[in-house]
C-alpha cells in the first residue's frame, strides 16, 4: 500500500487546498445578505425619557433576537429628546447616514414630524407606537404603522368595558373621565366621544377633567373627580401622572368601583408599581398587549426580562419590537434596500408570526396595520396580566376593585 | 359643607409653601437689589440633595429640612461672596446674565446627575390623610404647610430680633447710611443670600413632599416664583408670603370653578389685574 505523497500528488494537493481556501471566503461572502441600516428614533431624553429607554431596551434585545432568526440588520440609535422639532431634525441625520429604513418613535407629534421628512426624502418609516390618525390618513406612501390609531384605540379600549362588566357580573352607572390633553389625549378623547354618540356607553359620564401632562400636582383634579360621585374613573394618562392620580385618589380616600383606561400607558409600567405597591393593583388598561399564548411573544419576553429582569415586557416593548421586525422582515422578502423595493416589500407584509395580539400584521392601502385588537390588562399581584378576551387571558377580572383601606 | 372649601383649604396649604419659596427671592432682591434668575434651579437642587440625604442617612424630608438650609445657607453664602458681590455694581443686564448661566449650569448638572426622570421619596405617610368632618386633608401637605409656617417665623425672628437682622434692614433700607455707621455690608449681603438660599433650600425640601422632582421643573419655579413676589410686591416680604397664598388660592378655585388645566392662565390673570392696578404690588412700596 502507498503510503507517502510523491512531490507531484502534493503539489497538486497544495494547489486544490489553496484553491478551497481562497473559494471559501468568497463563497461565504457570496452567500452571506449585507445588513439593512435601520434608523431608530425614540425619546430617550426629555420628558418622555424614561419610556424612550424603555423602548430602547427592547431595540436592544431585538436586535440580538431577529439576528438569531437568520434576519440581517444594524441598528443606528438616535435621540428625539421628547421633541418634534429634534425629532425632524435627527430623522434627516439618520437618513444623511445612510439609513435605509426608519422606525420610531413612541410619540405622535414625533412620529408626525419624521413622517413628513420621510415621505419628502423617500425613505420607508414603521411607526412603531404613536396613534395620532393623521400619520396614516395623509396619502403618504412611505409611511406604514403598526400600532393602532386613536379611533382604534379608543374603540377596542371602550368595548372591552362592557365586556368587564359581563364577566364581573357588576355595572357601574356613572364614571368620571380624567384625561391628559397632549395630543394623545385629545385624539382618544375624540374617538371616546364619537363612540359615546354612536354606540353608546354602559355608563354615564358625569364629568370630563382635562389636564396637562407636565403637571406635578393633581390635587384640584381628583378632589373635583370625586366630588362626581362618579362610581367608575375612566382614565387616559401617561406615566409620571398615573401615579400621581392614583397616589391622589389614595390620599383623599376616594376608591372608585374600578380605575380603567380605555387605552393609555402608565398603569402597566413598572415604575407604577414601584412607587405604589399595594395600591397599584387592579387598575386596568384596554391596550394591545403580548398574546401570552403565541410562541415568539413568550421567547422575546423571556430574552427581554433576562436581559432586564426589573421591566416589564409590555405593550410599548412588544411594538417596538414589532417595528425592527417589521423592517428586517421587509428587507428579507425583498432583497434589496432601495426604498422602492422596501416600499412594496412593506405593502406584502403578511407576519403571522408575531408577539403581539391579533392576526397577522398587514397593512392596508393607507399604510395601517387594522389587525390590533385590545385586551383587558389588569394589574394583579403587582404585575400587568391578561384577564380579556378570555381565548388569551391567565387570569380572570376583578371588579369592582377592593377599597383601599382593604389594601394588604 | 360644601366642596369648594375643600379646595380652599388646600390651596391656602400649598400657597404656604409658594410663599417659602418667594421669601427667598423677595428678601435677596429687597437687601441686595439683585433679582435671583436661579431661584427655581436652587429650589430643584435642594429637592434631589434632600432625595439623597434622606436615602443616606434614613432620614425623613422633615427632619432633613434644618440640615438642606443650613448647606444652602453656606452655599449661598459663599456664591455671594465668591461670585455675585462682584456684580452688584454692575449694569442690570450683567447681573441678568450671570444669574441666568447659573440657572443653566445647575439644570444642565442635575440632568447630567440625576437624568431626566422624575424621582421621588417615599415617606411612611404619602397615603395618609386628616378628616375633619367632611374635610379630607392629605397629611403630607398639612405637614408641609406647618413647616413653611416654622419657616416664615424663623426668619420674621432673625430680622425682628436678632443684632444680625437689624442691621441687615438697615442695610435694606439705606446702604450709604449703614456703611457710615461701621457695618460690614459686603458680609451682611453674603449673609443675607444665604437666608434667601436658605429659604429656597428648605421650601424645596417641603415641596418634594407634594410633587415629584425632575429638572425641567426648575424653570416653572423660577417663573412661579417670579408671578408671587410681583404680586406680593418685590422686596416684601409680607407680600411674598400674601402672593404665596393667593396664588394658592386661585389655582385652586380656578380649578373648582372652570378646569384644573386653567390653574396657570388664572394665576397670569391675577398677575396682570395687580399690574394693571397697583404696579408695585399688593405690599410693596413705590420706588
Amino acid at each position: 500500500m502507498k503510503t507517502r505523497f510523491d512531490r507531484r500528488e502534493f503539489a497538486i494537493g497544495a494547489a486544490a487546498t489553496g484553491a478551497l481556501a481562497i473559494a471559501g471566503p468568497v463563497g461565504r461572502a457570496r452567500a452571506q445578505i449585507p445588513a439593512i441600516k435601520i434608523g431608530s428614533l425614540l425619546p430617550r431624553s426629555g420628558f418622555e425619557a424614561q419610556i424612550g429607554q424603555h423602548c430602547q431596551q427592547a431595540i436592544e434585545v431585538g436586535k440580538s433576537f431577529l439576528k438569531a432568526r437568520g434576519y440581517s440588520l444594524e441598528v443606528i440609535d438616535s435621540d428625539t429628546q421628547s421633541s418634534p422639532e429634534a425629532a425632524r431634525t435627527e430623522a434627516e441625520k439618520l437618513i444623511r447616514d445612510g439609513c435605509n429604513i426608519l422606525t420610531g418613535a413612541f410619540d405622535s407629534a414625533q412620529s408626525l414630524a419624521i413622517a413628513q421628512v420621510a415621505e419628502q426624502r423617500g425613505i420607508p418609516f414603521v411607526v412603531n407606537i404613536g396613534a395620532d390618525p393623521a400619520i396614516t390618513n395623509q396619502g403618504y406612501k412611505f409611511i406604514f404603522r403598526n400600532f393602532p390609531t386613536a379611533v382604534m384605540l379608543g374603540n377596542h379600549g371602550l368595548e372591552l368595558f362592557g365586556e368587564i362588566f359581563k364577566a364581573t357580573g357588576k355595572t357601574p352607572k356613572t364614571a368620571v373621565y380624567i384625561h391628559l390633553n397632549d395630543s394623545f389625549g385629545e385624539a382618544v378623547t375624540k374617538g371616546v366621544h364619537a363612540f359615546r354618540d354612536k354606540v353608546g356607553l354602559p355608563f354615564t359620564i358625569v364629568d370630563e377633567i382635562a389636564y396637562s401632562p407636565q403637571t406635578n400636582d393633581l390635587s384640584a383634579e381628583v378632589a373635583k373627580a370625586k366630588a362626581t360621585n362618579a362610581e367608575l374613573a375612566m382614565v387616559i394618562t401617561r406615566l409620571n401622572d398615573a401615579i400621581l392620580l392614583v397616589r391622589e385618589m389614595v390620599k383623599q380616600k376616594w376608591s372608585p368601583w374600578g380605575i380603567i383606561s380605555p387605552g393609555s400607558p402608565g398603569m402597566y409600567q413598572m415604575p407604577f408599581f414601584k412607587a405604589l405597591g399595594k395600591y397599584a393593583n387592579y387598575c386596568i388598561t384596554n391596550v394591545p398587549w403580548l398574546d401570552p399564548k403565541q410562541k415568539m411573544a413568550k421567547e422575546f419576553e423571556a430574552a427581554f426580562l433576562k436581559a432586564y429582569p426589573e421591566q416589564i415586557c409590555d405593550i410599548d416593548a412588544g411594538f417596538t419590537f414589532e417595528g425592527l421586525l417589521v423592517c428586517a422582515d421587509a428587507y428579507k422578502r425583498a432583497g434589496s434596500t432601495k426604498p422602492q423595493a422596501l416600499v412594496e416589500a412593506l405593502k406584502a407584509t403578511n407576519i403571522t408570526d408575531r408577539v403581539m395580539l391579533g392576526g397577522p400584521i398587514t397593512f392596508d392601502e393607507h399604510g395601517q396595520n387594522t389587525n390590533l385588537p385590545s385586551a383587558a390588562v389588569q394589574d394583579l399581584k403587582g404585575k400587568p396580566t391578561v384577564v380579556l378576551p378570555a381565548a388569551n387571558a391567565v387570569a380572570k377580572p376583578v371588579f369592582p376593585m377592593p377599597q383601599w383601606s382593604t389594601r394588604t | 359643607m360644601p366642596a369648594w372649601l375643600g379646595f380652599v383649604v388646600a390651596g391656602l396649604l400649598t400657597g404656604a409653601v409658594y410663599g417659602l419659596m418667594a421669601l427667598g427671592l423677595s428678601v435677596i432682591f429687597g437687601v441686595i437689589r439683585i433679582i435671583n434668575f436661579a431661584h427655581g434651579e436652587m429650589m430643584v437642587l435642594g429637592m434631589y440633595v434632600t432625595i439623597l440625604v434622606c436615602r443616606a442617612l434614613s432620614l425623613d424630608p422633615l427632619e432633613a429640612a434644618p440640615l438642606i438650609a443650613a448647606l444652602w445657607f453656606l452655599g449661598g453664602y459663599a456664591l455671594q461672596r465668591g461670585l455675585v458681590n462682584r456684580y452688584i455694581a454692575r449694569p442690570e443686564h450683567e447681573q441678568f446674565v450671570l444669574l441666568l448661566a447659573i440657572a443653566i449650569i445647575l439644570t444642565s448638572s442635575m440632568l447630567m446627575i440625576f437624568g431626566p426622570d422624575a424621582q421621588s421619596l417615599q415617606t411612611s405617610y404619602a397615603f395618609d390623610s386628616y378628616e375633619i368632618g367632611a374635610l379630607t386633608l392629605d397629611k403630607v401637605r398639612v405637614f408641609a404647610a406647618a413647616g413653611s409656617v416654622v419657616g416664615v417665623a424663623l426668619l420674621w425672628a432673625f430680622f425682628g430680633f436678632t443684632r444680625t437682622g437689624k442691621a441687615i434692614r438697615a442695610c435694606a433700607d439705606n446702604q450709604t447710611g449703614a456703611l457710615i455707621v461701621g457695618l460690614n455690608v459686603k458680609r451682611l449681603y453674603a449673609v443675607t443670600f444665604g437666608l434667601g438660599t436658605a429659604c429656597v433650600g428648605f421650601a424645596g425640601t417641603l415641596m418634594l413632599l407634594l410633587v415629584d422632582v425632575q429638572p425641567y421643573l426648575s424653570t416653572d419655579y423660577t417663573l412661579l416664583a417670579f408671578v408671587i413676589v410681583i404680586i406680593g410686591g418685590l422686596g416684601s416680604m409680607p407680600g411674598a408670603l400674601l402672593g404665596g397664598l393667593l396664588i394658592g388660592l386661585s389655582e385652586a378655585l380656578s380649578a373648582y370653578f372652570f378646569a384644573p388645566s386653567l390653574k396657570s392662565l388664572f394665576s397670569f390673570a391675577l398677575l396682570i389685574v395687580v399690574l394693571l392696578l397697583r404696579p408695585q404690588g399688593l405690599l410693596g412700596s413705590r420706588a
